[in-house]
């Protein structure tokens, strides 16, 4: 039995340590933690509650909470696509919150519906830099390293905010002798 | 596939909810309807197997949509992807 608690915790500390808000509405909030709940009781991870999973960990990476389109996601729209994570003009009911457009790539939904697609996926689906905009940042401040689409809100390691970013622009060579 | 039906003294649209059982957005929609007093049917397609799961989502695409939750079908014809008040509200002639 996962503890609702825990659940509540880990999102708790995981808001802070990116400088995120869970979402203001307390019912609405209740109602993710529980889903996240569920799903860790079913599948063994907390996969997203507003999204379908297959029951595969790896099918289903990209969506255990926080998925990795929780940070493009916050930076373009303030929210998750669960708005279970919000920017704080979100929290301070500044900006309403409303459901946003699906970001995970249509050919990974459609694996999670069960049955192998009719087109055979490339085997690069699960290739980390191949589907996003991702790049390199680094902390000014700390040295802190992270591949993403925007430099994040805040660092989560020295709490630097955003303008410490810097983009590596790598250039590298490989040579086969 | 088994649907739910949750009564209602609405009845004059047809509507049918592709849901999950732990999405936020599922629970606002059903909740709306519910205040509506909007009869509908819904199916929690997390608790489906993996045959049905593909049926919902080839329903889903023939009728334009994606697969994504929750779905509104209305009256066989408005397809609403996501808790979209207004177009539900609209599509309901509320
Ligand atoms: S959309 Fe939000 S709640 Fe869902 S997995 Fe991503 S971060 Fe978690």
């Amino acid at each position: 039995m996962i503890k609702l608690e825990n659940v509540k915790r880990r999102a708790e500390m995981d808001a802070k340590t990116h400088g995120y808000f869970l979402t203001p509405d307390p019912d609405f909030l209740q109602n993710l933690l529980e889903g996240l709940k569920e799903n860790e009781e079913r599948y063994g991870y907390p996969s997203c509650p507003c999204r379908l999973a297959s029951g595969n960990f790896e099918w289903d990476r990209d969506i255990i909470c926080p998925c990795d389109y929780r940070d493009p996601d916050v930076e373009e729209f303030g929210m998750c696509y669960c708005a279970l994570y919000v920017r704080k003009d979100v929290a301070d009911g500044a900006k309403p919150i409303e459901p946003i457009p699906e970001r995970r790539p249509q050919a990974k939904i459609d694996r999670a519906s069960g049955k192998p697609p009719e087109k055979k996926i490339p085997p690069d689906i699960t290739g980390a830099a191949k589907d996003t905009n991702r790049k390199f940042f680094y902390c000014k401040v700390c040295g802190y390293v992270t591949f993403r689409e925007e430099p994040p809100h805040i660092c989560p390691i020295c709490r630097a905010k955003q303008e410490f970013f810097e983009e590596i622009v790598l250039d590298t060579k490989i040579k086969v002798r | 596939m088994d649907r739910i039906k949750v009564e209602g003294t609405q009845k004059d649209h047809q509507v049918l909810l592709y849901a999950l059982s732990t999405c936020g957005w599922c629970k606002m929609t059903k909740a709306f309807l519910k205040d509506k007093s909007i009869e509908y049917e819904y199916v929690d397609v997390d608790k489906l197997n993996s045959e049905d799961r593909d049926l919902v989502n080839k329903d889903i695409k023939k009728r334009g949509g994606r697969l994504a939750f929750p779905t509104t079908i209305i009256d066989d014809k408005t397809l609403i992807t996501g808790f979209k008040k207004d177009d539900i509200s609209k599509a309901l002639g509320l």
